[in-house]
C-alpha cells in the first residue's frame, strides 16, 4: 500500500517528494551503466568529455543521444538531426500525452513544462504505475536521481574512455551497435511482430546501403524511410492491442 | 568546438524537448487510435534495426572483426544480458580478432 496517499476532491493523489526520490533511485542506478556507455561512445566518436556531459544534461534520452552522436561528431546537417530526433523520439509524444491524463489538477503549466524535460521511458513507466493521480512534488522527486545518474554516468564513462589506449578506443566503435542489439533482440525474441518489423527495417536498410543510386542518400534519411515504412506496416499488419512497455 | 556542433546540439535538445513538452502541456484527451499506438510502439525497434545493420559491419577496422563482434552481440542479447555487458563483449571480440589479424597472423607466416 502507498503510505503517502492523500485524498483531495475524492481522488487519490501521490504527492510526496520523498517517495518520488525513493522511487527514482533504482532508475538512477540503471541509468548509470547506459550513460557510462554513452560517455565512452561520445569520446570514441570524437567529442570532448564536457560536450558528452552537456549532451546528456540537455537531452536525457538514450536512443536519441546515441543516434545523434555521429551527426554531432561530424557536425552534420541539422535538418537530418531534427528529423532523426523527431522520428526516434516520437514515442515520447504518446507518453507525455498519457502522462498528462495522470497529473493532478494542481500541476500547472510551468510544472508541466519543467517535468516534460525529464519524461523518459522509465520515469513515465513508474509515474504511470502509481494508483490514482500524481502531483508535482512526487514527480520532481522522481526525476532528481535519474537526471543526476544520467549526467554522472556520462561523465565517468567519458573520463574513463579518454584514458584508454588507441586500439581499445577503436574497438569501442562497435559498442553502440552492440547496445542497440541488446535493446531490440530480447523483445524480438518474446514478441514475434517486433522481430518481423526489425527484419523488414533491416532489409530496407540493406537495399539502400548496397543499391547503386540509393546508396548516395544520406544515412539519417535512410533510417527515417526504413523505420517509418517498417513500423507503419507493422502497425497495419500486427496492431498492438494493449500498451506495451516501450524501451 | 565548431559552430556546427552547437547548432546540432541546440536542434537535438530542442526537438527532443518539444516532443515531450507539447503533448504534456497541451493535450488532455487520450489517444485511442490503434494504428498510431502500434506505430509508436514499433518505431524504436524499427529505427534501431535500420541503424544497426548493415552499419555494424563497417564500424571497425575490418569486416571480420566487426562480424565477430556482431555474432557475440547477437548471442548475448538473445541470452538477455545487460546493455553494457553486450556492448563491451562485442568490443572484446573485435579486439581479439583485430589483435589476431595485426599480430598473430603476420608472426606465423
Amino acid at each position: 500500500m502507498e503510505k503517502e496517499m492523500n485524498t483531495a476532491a475524492g481522488k487519490l493523489v501521490v504527492n510526496s517528494f520523498r517517495l518520488g526520490l525513493k522511487d527514482g533511485v533504482p532508475i538512477g542506478l540503471g541509468y548509470l551503466s547506459v550513460s557510462f556507455t554513452f560517455g565512452m561512445m561520445a569520446v570514441a566518436a570524437g567529442l570532448p568529455v564536457w560536450a558528452a556531459v552537456l549532451v546528456s544534461m540537455l537531452n536525457v534520452t538514450s536512443a536519441g543521444q546515441f543516434a545523434g552522436l555521429p551527426l554531432l561528431a561530424a557536425s552534420g546537417s541539422c535538418i537530418e538531426m531534427a528529423l532523426t530526433q523527431f522520428i526516434i523520439n516520437m514515442r515520447y509524444a504518446l507518453m507525455s500525452l498519457s502522462l498528462s491524463q495522470k497529473l493532478h489538477r494542481s500541476v500547472n503549466l510551468l510544472d508541466r513544462i519543467l517535468i516534460a524535460f525529464c519524461n523518459t521511458d522509465e520515469i513515465f513507466a513508474v509515474a504511470s504505475s502509481k494508483k490514482g493521480e500524481v502531483g508535482k512534488r512526487y514527480l520532481y522527486g522522481l526525476i532528481l536521481m535519474p537526471y543526476f545518474g544520467w549526467a554522472f554516468g556520462t561523465l565517468i564513462g567519458a573520463a574513463a574512455s579518454s584514458l584508454l589506449p588507441a586500439i581499445v578506443q577503436s574497438a569501442l566503435g562497435i559498442a553502440i551497435y552492440g547496445m542497440f542489439l541488446a535493446i531490440i533482440i530480447p523483445p524480438a525474441k518474446h514478441f514475434r511482430p517486433v522481430l518481423k518489423v526489425v527484419l523488414f527495417s533491416v532489409l530496407l536498410s540493406c537495399i539502400f546501403r548496397f543499391t547503386p543510386g540509393l546508396r548516395e542518400i544520406s544515412g539519417g534519411f535512410v533510417i527515417i524511410i526504413c523505420a517509418v515504412s517498417a513500423a507503419g506496416l507493422g502497425a497495419f499488419c500486427f496492431p498492438v492491442h494493449r500498451e506495451r512497455e516501450v524501451g | 568546438m565548431k559552430t556546427g556542433f552547437w547548432l546540432n546540439l541546440a536542434v537535438m535538445a530542442g526537438v527532443t524537448y518539444l516532443i515531450r513538452m507539447v503533448p504534456l502541456a497541451v493535450f488532455k484527451r487520450k489517444l485511442e487510435n490503434e494504428w498510431i499506438q502500434s506505430f509508436l510502439y514499433y518505431i524504436p525497434y524499427a529505427v534501431l534495426g535500420a541503424m544497426t545493420f548493415p552499419e555494424i559491419l563497417f564500424s571497425t577496422d575490418s569486416v571480420w572483426s566487426a562480424a565477430a563482434g556482431f555474432l557475440v552481440a547477437i548471442v548475448l542479447s538473445y541470452l538477455e544480458k545487460g546493455l553494457l555487458t553486450v556492448a563491451l563483449s562485442a568490443c572484446g571480440a573485435v579486439l581479439a580478432v583485430e589483435c589476431t589479424i595485426q599480430y598473430l597472423i603476420p608472426a606465423l607466416s
